[in-house]
């Protein structure tokens, strides 16, 4: 075997070593390398009353109300298995409203309510004009975030 | 590959592509601005936001590719020992660096109105700081040692190991909850971006594509000069009688 070729082995397999041991630790670590728990992780897992962690899921159409001073917001968190209710009280992203996807930060309460102490919107992969958008939940074509659905599993 | 290790071919060759390179990058990127900036809708959901991603994009994916480049260049100058290899892995790194940091400052600005926060430590985020670090390690690395061949050929180890956080990168969005959306254009099932938004992100990219190369090329070029005067000199100084004498 030339130099050039132990080199080579040499550099090949060191990646491939790397590369397996990477692996074994990102698979090892996958629990706290998720962002969010989706509301059906939620039910396998046993989370301590005030533990914070981050929920993540589509905001579920018409659970969405409003307190009369319009500040404290009450809506359940789906990932189109089951779903969570969420409180919150505070400024809500833009893009927030029924349909759309969400992270919120907070705590499972006693009474089986998330309160949440910060909402953020999860932006979708699609892109595209408003009249695009328009058109196509006229003609039926419109699918509700696609990815949320397949991220869900 | 060893016809262009050759570092005088690889000077003339350069030369010819140099002009060709950097028109083209002037073109697109003109003409992807425009397009992106002015002609091209704002979107049914961010507004008119979504123009970021314009510069966003291209920038993630030269962060990525130039550090592919790197990886690349290092295992040939480990393997192989064609110093030219080392030249470029050594003028790539502070453009990746650069695009690296225009991915998060852009990424940081679009995160704001869309998601609502600035900055969340979530995969992809994180492992993209990764990356614009591995750039600064890589960086440093290379100048950290007084004998020139062993801080490239640490540098060049460093940047191997490094290339394991690139496919993380680009599957983290998939493989665990991330608060960044997968992604749009690379896809199984076809780009989910409208084509009045497609046409002045890949216009952008293959501007970001050509800028590269033009700065590459003179970075290598220059890098090559400065090799050869070196050598010159050290010639000179041992015609030198004065030197030579002592």
């Amino acid at each position: 075997m030339t130099r050039k070729r132990r080199r080579l082995v040499f550099v090949l397999s060191g990646l491939t070593a790397l590369g397996l041991a990477a692996l074994l630790i990102l698979s090892a670590l996958e629990e706290n390398l998720v962002f969010f728990y989706s509301p059906s992780d939620l039910q396998t897992k046993t989370i301590g009353a005030e533990e914070r962690i981050r929920i993540g899921g589509l905001v579920e159409e018409e659970s969405l109300t409003r307190s009369s001073d319009g500040l404290e917001v009450n809506f359940r968190v789906t990932d189109l298995r089951t779903s969570l209710a969420v409180r919150y009280r505070g400024l809500l992203p833009d893009l927030f409203r029924e349909g759309q996807g969400i992270v919120a930060e907070g705590h499972l309460q006693a009474d089986g309510v998330f309160l949440a102490s910060e909402v953020l919107a999860k932006h979708d992969e699609t892109y595209m004009p408003p009249e695009v958008a328009r058109a196509l939940k006229k003609s039926g074509h419109w699918q509700e975030d696609p990815p949320e659905e397949s991220e869900a599993e | 590959m060893s016809r262009l290790a050759n570092p005088n071919r690889f000077q003339k060759l350069s030369r010819r592509v140099l002009p060709w390179a950097a028109g083209l990058a002037g073109l697109c990127l003109l003409a992807g601005l425009g397009l992106g900036l002015f002609f091209s809708p704002g979107d049914y959901q961010q507004g008119e936001s979504v123009r970021i991603m314009y510069v966003h994009v291209p920038a993630a994916w030269m962060a990525l590719g130039v550090y592919t480049l790197i990886a690349l260049a290092s295992g040939l100058f480990l393997v192989w020992k064609y110093p030219l290899a080392d030249i470029v892995a050594r003028a790539a790194a502070p453009l990746g660096a650069g695009f690296t940091l225009l991915t998060l400052v852009t990424g940081s600005l679009w995160g704001k109105p869309t998601w609502g926060t600035w900055w969340v430590w979530d995969a992809r985020l994180t492992s993209v700081l990764i990356l614009f670090f591995l750039y600064l390690g890589y960086i440093a690395l290379q100048n950290a040692f007084d004998d020139g061949a062993r801080g490239a050929k640490s540098a060049a180890v460093l940047a191997l190991i490094g290339f394991v956080n690139v496919p993380i990168i680009k599957w983290s969005v998939e493989w665990w909850h991330t608060l960044h959306q997968p992604a749009s254009v690379i896809r199984l099932d076809g780009p989910s971006i409208h084509v009045s938004m497609l046409a002045p992100l890949l216009l952008m990219a293959a501007g970001f594509a050509a800028f590269f190369t033009a700065l590459l090329l003179i970075r290598v070029r220059s890098a090559l000069l400065a090799r050869k005067i070196r050598a010159l000199r050290l010639v000179q100084a041992a015609a030198d009688p004065h030197i030579r004498g002592r």
